[in-house]
Order: C-alpha cells, then sequence, then structure tokens
C-alpha cells in the first residue's frame, strides 16, 4: 500500500482532471488562430480562465497562465517593479524560494529589500509588514500560506493598511489556493500567484491574477497572448486541467478542508500520544492550512526517518521538495528560530482530499516503529 | 522471507553502480545512498548529474535511492584538514580520511539507523578471513592497478565484518561490460581520478582559496648546499618529489626533497637525492589486529599506486611505527599514508611524519 502524504510538493492529478487534458490534447489548433480549430481552442482556455479566476473571486481577465507558480511569482515580482520604476520590495523570510531568490536577485541589483520575519509558530505579523513599508516602496509580496509549517499570513490587514500608499500587494497562494478560501478583491490584493498541481491540476501550468488596471511588465516577448502580459502559445491541455482542477477545488473546499484538518489533528493527536517528545513545527491554532504537519522528532535523523517511510510506503518530505541533492535546511524553521539541526530534520507530512482514516491510522502505527528502530541505531 | 537489508554507497560512477548491481543479484534488499560531499560548484563529484547517474542505475536495478547532504561532515573532517595539511608543508590524503570518518564511520551509523546489517562499497578491494583467527582482513584487490586497498588501511576487523566491496574479485573491464550487460547508463562513464572536491586538479589554488592570506607560507627554494635559488608564494603549493611548477629557470632537473613551513623553505634536490632509508608514520592503526613483529620483511605502500616498498619495523610505540626500507628506498612525502602489507593483506598503517633518521 503506497501511502502519499506529499500534498504540498504536489497532489496526485484528478480523474477528472485527466480526462479533460486527454480531451484537450486531442483538439487540434492555435488558440491565436482565427480558424475553427483556433476557436475551439481558445474557448477551451478561456472556459479555463473563468474557473481559475473564480477559485480566487477576480475577473477572467485578470488571469495570466504561466508555466506555474515559479514563473508567476518571477512576472509579479520583475514585471511589477519594473512598471514602478524599480521602488523598494518588502517580502517575508519564509517564501518560496521563487520569491526569496528573485527578491535577492533583485537587490543585487539595485532594488531596496526588506525581509521580515516570523514568530516562532511561522506567523508573521501585519504590523512588522507595515511599518517596514517607506516611500520608496512600490511592492509588497508576502505568501498567503506556507506549504512547509501551514502557518497563513494576515493579508487583509496588510492590504488595508497599505491602501492609498501606492503600494502593490503581492501574494504567493500557490499553497492556500482549493485549500482555504481567497477573495482577491475582499483581500485587497494586487497580485495573486497559483499553481495548477498543488490542487490536483498538472505540473507545468500556474497563473498569475493580476488586478484590473495593476501595472506589469511582461517578462518574456515574442507574442501578444495573455494580453501582452506573457508571450508564448498557450499550454492549453495543461490550462484546460488547471481549469478542472480549479473549478473542482472550489466546489469541494468546504468539505474537503474540513475533512483534511481533521485527519490532520487525527494524525497530530496520534503522533503525540506514541512520541510524547514531538515538536509541532507550525502554527498550534488557527488561522492555518487544514493539510500540512510539520513536526521534529528529537533524537531522530530526519533524512533516516523520510527513507524509512517510504520503504514502507509513506511518501512525506523534509520542508520544500527540492532537487535530488538532499535536504537542505528548511529556510522557514530557521526563519521560525529553529537550529541548523533541527532545520533539517523538520517532518512535513501534506494531506490531501484523497487522504483516508485508514492511511492516517497505518502512519500513526508506523513512524513510532521506526523512531525506535533509529533510536536504536543510532544509540548502537 | 524477509531479505536482508544493505545500503550501497552510490557515487554516480560505474563501481558503485556495478556493486550495487551485485548486491540485488546476492539478493540483498538494497537502499542506494548518495553523498553530497563538496560544496557547489567545487570539484568533480557530487553534482546533480552524478546523483541523477546513481538514481538512474537504482530505478534500473528496481531499488529506492536517496541522497544525504553531508557537506558540513565533509568540511570539518576532510577539506578543513586538508586544507590545514598542505599549510603546514604536508601532501594529505583525503581519500583515506574520507573513507575513515565519513564512508565507514557515519554512512555506517545511518546505515544501521535505516535498519540495514550491511554496508556495500564499489571499492576495488578485497575482505577475507585470516586464516589464523577467522577474523576479516583488508586483501589488495584482484585488479593491481585499480586496488584501493592503500585508502582503506584504517578499517579495523570490527568494520570489515559489516562491509562489502562487491567488485573487489573483478577487474575495470569485467566492471565495465557488467554495468553494460545490464544496460546501466554509468557503463561508459569516464573515471575520476583526482581529488573530487579540487577543481581542475589545482590543490595550491583550491588551498590559496580557503585559507585566510596571513597563514600561507611563502618563502625561499634552497638548494643542497642551502644557497637560495628561488622563491615561492607559499609552501602548500609543493609536495615532495614535485618537479613542475618550481620556476628555478634552467639547469638541470630539480626536485622538492624536503618543506620547512615554519620557515616557509622549500628545499630542492636533483634525482639522485630522491630517496630515504625509511620512514616515521604517526596515528598507528593496526587494522589486523596487533603490530607485526620487527623480524619479518613487510611491504611498505608510501603513496597510491606506488610499488610496495620492502621493509621492516625497527620500533613502534602505541601510535607511532619507525619502518626501515631493507635497500635504500624513495623519498617521503609527510602528510600521506604509510600502509603495510603482509602479502596482499593489509596490516595496517599510519600517516607519515618525516623520514627515519640515519
Amino acid at each position: 500500500m503506497r501511502i502519499y502524504l506529499d500534498h504540498n510538493a504536489s497532489a496526485p492529478l484528478r480523474p477528472e482532471v485527466r480526462a479533460a487534458m486527454i480531451d484537450a490534447l486531442g483538439a487540434t489548433g492555435n488558440p491565436s488562430s482565427a480558424h475553427r480549430e483556433g476557436a475551439h481552442a481558445r474557448m477551451l482556455v478561456e472556459r479555463a480562465r473563468a474557473e481559475v479566476a473564480a477559485l480566487v473571486g477576480g475577473e477572467p481577465a485578470e488571469v495570466v497562465f504561466t508555466s506555474g507558480a515559479t514563473e508567476a511569482n518571477n512576472l509579479a515580482l520583475r514585471g511589477a517593479l519594473a512598471a514602478s520604476g524599480h521602488g523598494g520590495l518588502v517580502t517575508t523570510a519564509i517564501e518560496h524560494a521563487s520569491v526569496l531568490e528573485t527578491a535577492r536577485e533583485l537587490a543585487a541589483g539595485g532594488t531596496p529589500l526588506v525581509q521580515i520575519g516570523t514568530d516562532a509558530e511561522g506567523r508573521i505579523a501585519a504590523p512588522d509588514v507595515v511599518a517596514a513599508c517607506t516611500a520608496d516602496t512600490t511592492l509588497v509580496s508576502v505568501g498567503l500560506a506556507n506549504g512547509e509549517v501551514g502557518s497563513v499570513a494576515p493579508l487583509e490587514a496588510i492590504a488595508a493598511a497599505l491602501v492609498g500608499r501606492g503600494i502593490v500587494v503581492h501574494s504567493d497562494a500557490a499553497q492556500a489556493a482549493g485549500r482555504i478560501p481567497i477573495d482577491a478583491g475582499r483581500l485587497g490584493m494586487g497580485l495573486l500567484s497559483l499553481s495548477a498541481h498543488k490542487l490536483g491540476g498538472p505540473t507545468g501550468v500556474g497563473a498569475l491574477w493580476a488586478r484590473r488596471g495593476c501595472a506589469l511588465h511582461a517578462q518574456a516577448s515574442g507574442g501578444p497572448q495573455e494580453r501582452g502580459r506573457r508571450a508564448g502559445t498557450e499550454n492549453v491541455a495543461g490550462i484546460v486541467g488547471f481549469g478542472v482542477a480549479a473549478r473542482l477545488a472550489r466546489a469541494e473546499l468546504a468539505a474537503t478542508s474540513a475533512r483534511t484538518a481533521a485527519l490532520r489533528e487525527r494524525l497530530w493527536t496520534g503522533l503525540r500520544a506514541a512520541l510524547p517528545d514531538i515538536v509541532l513545527n507550525g502554527p498550534a491554532g488557527e488561522p492555518r492550512l487544514p493539510n500540512p504537519l510539520n513536526v521534529t522528532i528529537p533524537r531522530c535523523e530526519g533524512e533516516s526517518l523520510l527513507v524509512l517511510l517510504a520503504l514502507e510506503g509513506v511518501a512525506a518530505s523534509l520542508g520544500s521538495a527540492c532537487a535530488a541533492g538532499g535536504a537542505e535546511p528548511s529556510h522557514v524553521l530557521q526563519a521560525m528560530g529553529r537550529n541548523e539541526a533541527d532545520a533539517r530534520s523538520g517532518l512535513r507530512l501534506s494531506l490531501g482530499p484523497t487522504t483516508t482514516d485508514a492511511e492516517i491510522d497505518r502512519v500513526v502505527a508506523v513512524v513510532p516503529r521506526l523512531v525506535a528502530q533509529i533510536r536504536r541505531g543510532a544509540a548502537a | 522471507m524477509k531479505r536482508e537489508r544493505i545500503v550501497v554507497a552510490m557515487s554516480g560512477g560505474v563501481d558503485s553502480s556495478v556493486a550495487a548491481a551485485l548486491c540485488v543479484e546476492a539478493g540483498y534488499e538494497v537502499i542506494g545512498v548518495s553523498l553530497r560531499l563538496a560544496r557547489d560548484g567545487e570539484g568533480s563529484c557530487c553534482s546533480l548529474d552524478d546523483f541523477l547517474d546513481a538514481r538512474a542505475v537504482a530505478d534500473r536495478l528496481g531499488f529506492p535511492h536517496y541522497v544525504f547532504d553531508l557537506r558540513d561532515l565533509f568540511e570539518r573532517r576532510v577539506v578543513q584538514p586538508f586544507v590545514d595539511e598542505y599549510l603546514a608543508g604536508r601532501t594529505p590524503n583525503p581519500c583515506a580520511r574520507c573513507n575513515q570518518h565519513v564512508k565507514f564511520d557515519w554512512l555506517w551509523q545511518r546505515t544501521r539507523e535505516l535498519g540495514a546489517t550491511k554496508l556495500a562499497t564499489g571499492h576495488y578491494a578485497r575482505i577475507a578471513p585470516d586464516p589464523a583467527t577467522g577474523r576479516p582482513v583488508l586483501r589488495a584487490a584482484r585488479d593491481a592497478l585499480k586496488d584501493q586497498s592503500y585508502f582503506l588501511f584504517t578499517l579495523t576487523a570490527d568494520v570489515l565484518a559489516h562491509t562489502l566491496f562487491p567488485i573487489g574479485e573483478m577487474v575495470k573491464d569485467e566492471v565495465r561490460a557488467m554495468a553494460a550487460t545490464l544496460g546501466l547508463a554509468t557503463a561508459a562513464k569516464p573515471e575520476s581520478m583526482e581529488v573530487c572536491f579540487v577543481p581542475r586538479g589545482d590543490a595550491g589554488g583550491f588551498v590559496a582559496g580557503h585559507a585566510p592570506a596571513d597563514r600561507l607560507r611563502p618563502g625561499v627554494v634552497v638548494d643542497e648546499t642551502g644557497a637560495v635559488v628561488g622563491r615561492h608564494d607559499g609552501v602548500h603549493r609543493f609536495t615532495v618529489g614535485q618537479r613542475r611548477g618550481l620556476a628555478l629557470g634552467g639547469g638541470p632537473r630539480r626536485y622538492v626533497r624536503a618543506i620547512d613551513a615554519r620557515s616557509g623553505t622549500v628545499a630542492v634536490t636533483d634525482a639522485s637525492g630522491l630517496h630515504s632509508r625509511g620512514l616515521v608514520a604517526r596515528d598507528v592503526i593496526w587494522s589486523a589486529g596487533s603490530a607485526p613483529g620487527t623480524d619479518v620483511t613487510l611491504g611498505v605502500r608510501i603513496r597510491h599506486r606506488h610499488p610496495l616498498v620492502a621493509g621492516r619495523i625497527v620500533e613502534t610505540t602505541e601510535r607511532t611505527v619507525a619502518i626501515a626500507f631493507d635497500d635504500d628506498g624513495p623519498a617521503v612525502t609527510p602528510g600521506q599514508a604509510a600502509v603495510v602489507y603482509r602479502g596482499d593483506v593489509v596490516l595496517g598503517g599510519g600517516w607519515i611524519v618525516g623520514e627515519l633518521a640515519a
């Protein structure tokens, strides 16, 4: 039996999505062509655009399809700063690498950059963000939910406090979309990054929602697609899959979220009962993402546990997924004040709509046994 | 039936690929492990491509493969001592240190945590029971050209008891042929011969880049008479026996004979001066059990691939050994390992401090 608890790295492709994508792959035509085939492809793309817009409470015309949230984050940061005449950027220490590294590169190129830290549970305080904004600041980028530890940022408070200051608020919502309700308009966002494969869509497609009127310089040239904000023939099948995944996620959000949160609680309670010294990484209470549980188990090497779990058929991760190069210490856990050894050993179990009670019970039974084995081996 | 679990250390090269294949063939439940050792962008090992090669082999042979990040430990136990040794005028042997502290210590610890009972690597060496005691001892590989037992002299019977060198009975051509037969992606992969974490084989440049400038020891080059014949920008650029890079202009060929880091002096000689009557080594490990007696002729290897030199032990203390060569022997290089063999069995070894005084 395989138990997949790594939905925050990538959620399994939903069968409905797969079926729609296979149909779309059978359709001929460039969405920009005027003939019937082209028109059909255009219709598929636009239908998906409406679904993705609806997921975040936006207008279809505000959605720019990209190759994923990483490209969306790049477009948001580089595109918005370029359009604003390169003002300052305020962001946080717990962002996804595509925000962190882009911010670092922009800073090296002269963009004034401020990075906000978190509390011990990985939470960002709105007043910290607001206080960091100066007269030069033109962009604030704060992830809506953190995929490693599940904290949710107070975007509404941040945006409300910045109204009228000429500052665009961007949020990487890749881990939040489909898991917590998002109303970009109410949140006061200017830009929002989305990913298809975190919510049951395919990898390789995402979107940047950009509020009407939000100035954005395209980062790729060579075509008028996506209203001039992202050149290149659209990934039609991928976009179709994203659309279906967005529709399903929106329709099922309340029920899935409640179920997943209950399963996560069952997992946490079970693990804590068997391993009294286990430490929770991330917020103990709301608001938080329903699905990830991040824990540190003292005297138990995270890498060893991950390997043994994999051998038992349980797919999990240490922090965020990265190249086949071994685990880096998690920058999120480090920002939360954990030392390097602990930041290397945070085990992330991220649940999804397909996770079952039986799977959670099995993990609750397996983990303590493997921990005991590791502790025995380390002591021998 | 539950199979015995084994960890195979995989570099992404052909040797460890075939070692893993042999473990699969022998019926073990194999876990492939690659170690991330060098810092990004440094040297030839641990590139993402190597890990992906190892993963492709694991995938082909049907076992899981993982990468462990060991950069901090490697920096502390291998890279930093490497730099320190060069600064002290010695020529370090990082492969032996890595085997001792990383592969057969840390990785073994990790192996036990993973519930495995054995650790296999793609080294060219053999393990066989000592006929006298029954305890496992290390032997040279069947392929004398590829033999790596020199780098493994620190492995004691306790370690050898849970270690496997599956390719020790094979020659390189057989290893490549087997990899090709199995369709392993690494079958024709070129071999890395230099120190894995040093880019372009430029140890001097690496040391200069990793040491504060005030620790470098520039100085003079002197000949046999003590006359100054040149200058240099640091003793870390030299090793005993070195001919290239002395920048002494024309004249007869000259070789580094000795290095004194304290005064920054590099002594050179012509070829006739490159000999010694023996060596003294420290931090000695008699891995096969106990120190051999002073009455037996032994083979001594003073650097990798150097032919064995016949000699006998003249004195041992707990941690040191003095060995006299039977005939006039080669000049020895402080910092390198001196490994003692009886036939093809490794008895032990230590780190060369200097030559045996007359």
